[in-house]
């Protein structure tokens, strides 16, 4: 992965997660605790429908599986609200929750330390959360830039080492 | 910076000499617009660089976003097993707007696979040289399709032939 210059408050390895609970469709939400005993990706992206957020969406939709041997548990989070992400994510046929972080615009962004306060979005940025709630990694990609998922492989393989924990074939 | 791994080897599908000073690897879909409309332009870009470069084409397959891009790469794959991937490779980048079963079908007819080859690939004969592909790509940094590696690293610039051929040159002429 390239350097990049995190901006300065980005919650980084060690740190304890923030507790969180969002929209995860019009009449659903989820919380950052329903998810506790196995690796969360959280994946904070600037908006639906920009092109740059969309390929990256795709990538992570295509390699699901891929996480789920590690189980992991992927989900993406941008300031839209819930109706344009369950419009975002059946035009794109994501399977994988879109929390809507629109009310307060960006409060969990804030305690992650990733809203961009003059945009009214997130940064482009990759917590990988261990299963008892910890920052294993953290990454702010330039927000013009897909990531990938190497970053985010890497770390699950690292998580996994420390745990002894075994990842399916 | 991203770095392809595993290195280019001998189950790589490759055009150009082995010992060329600059490969070139491209991870593509060949469903997708952007590989399509990258295929006239590194096509005019191996030209350009004749015998001193080596080009390389690997899968990535967006298959919930291409419904044809899997089969596509089952029947490019087939086409490796009797020496044809090339043929294949170009129909399939030349007819991107038909790439249902029937139309695979009638490119394996143009190209001499027969029925019970291309048969084998649809059934998964091929899947794991295709996934391993595919993960490969992701360790490698791959964030969408086309991505290209000129000598191993990953290419971010523009994707016209002067830039791509102005890289190359520069990548050549360094020493290994």
């Amino acid at each position: 992965m390239p350097e990049t210059s995190a901006p300065a408050g980005v919650l980084a390895p060690g740190q304890p997660a923030p507790a969180f609970t969002l929209p995860a469709t019009p009449d659903q939400s989820l919380s950052l605790a329903d998810l506790k005993g196995r690796p969360v990706i959280l994946a904070f992206y600037p908006a639906d429908w920009s092109p740059v957020c969309g390929d990256q969406m795709a990538l992570y939709n295509e390699i699901l599986p891929e996480f789920h041997r590690y189980g992991a548990q992927l989900v993406g989070i941008s300031t839209d609200g819930v109706w344009c992400h369950a419009a975002f994510a059946a035009e794109r046929k994501l399977h994988f929750p879109l929390l809507a972080d629109f009310e307060p615009k960006g409060g969990v962004a804030r305690r992650y330390g990733v809203y961009r306060e003059h945009d009214g979005t997130s940064e482009r940025a990759l917590f990988v959360i261990d299963g008892a709630g910890a920052i294993h990694w953290s990454y702010v990609s330039p927000l013009g830039l897909n990531p990938g998922a190497d970053g985010i492989l890497d770390a699950l393989d690292t998580l996994a080492a420390k745990n002894g924990a075994g990842v399916a074939p | 910076m991203s770095r392809l791994t595993p290195p280019v080897g001998p189950d790589d599908h490759a055009q150009g000499p082995a010992d060329a000073p600059v490969t070139l690897v491209e991870y593509g879909d060949y469903e997708c617009p952007y590989c399509g409309e990258a295929y006239p332009v590194l096509k005019a870009v191996q030209q350009a660089m004749g015998d001193q470069l080596r080009f390389v084409f690997r899968n990535f397959p967006l298959t919930q976003q291409h419904p044809h891009a899997g089969r596509a790469a089952e029947f490019a794959e087939a086409a490796a097993s009797i020496g044809r991937f090339w043929e294949a490779h170009d129909l399939l980048y030349e007819h991107q707007d038909a790439l249902d079963d029937a139309s695979l079908v009638a490119y394996a007819q143009l190209i001499g696979l027969d029925h019970a080859h291309l048969r084998a690939g649809f059934e998964g004969r091929y899947d794991e040289k295709i996934r391993h592909d595919f993960s490969g790509g992701l360790r490698s940094g791959v964030n969408g399709t086309p991505t290209l590696f000129v000598n191993g690293l990953r290419y971010d610039g523009p994707r016209d032939v002067e830039s791509l051929v102005e890289t190359l040159r520069a990548a050549a002429a360094e020493p290994a």
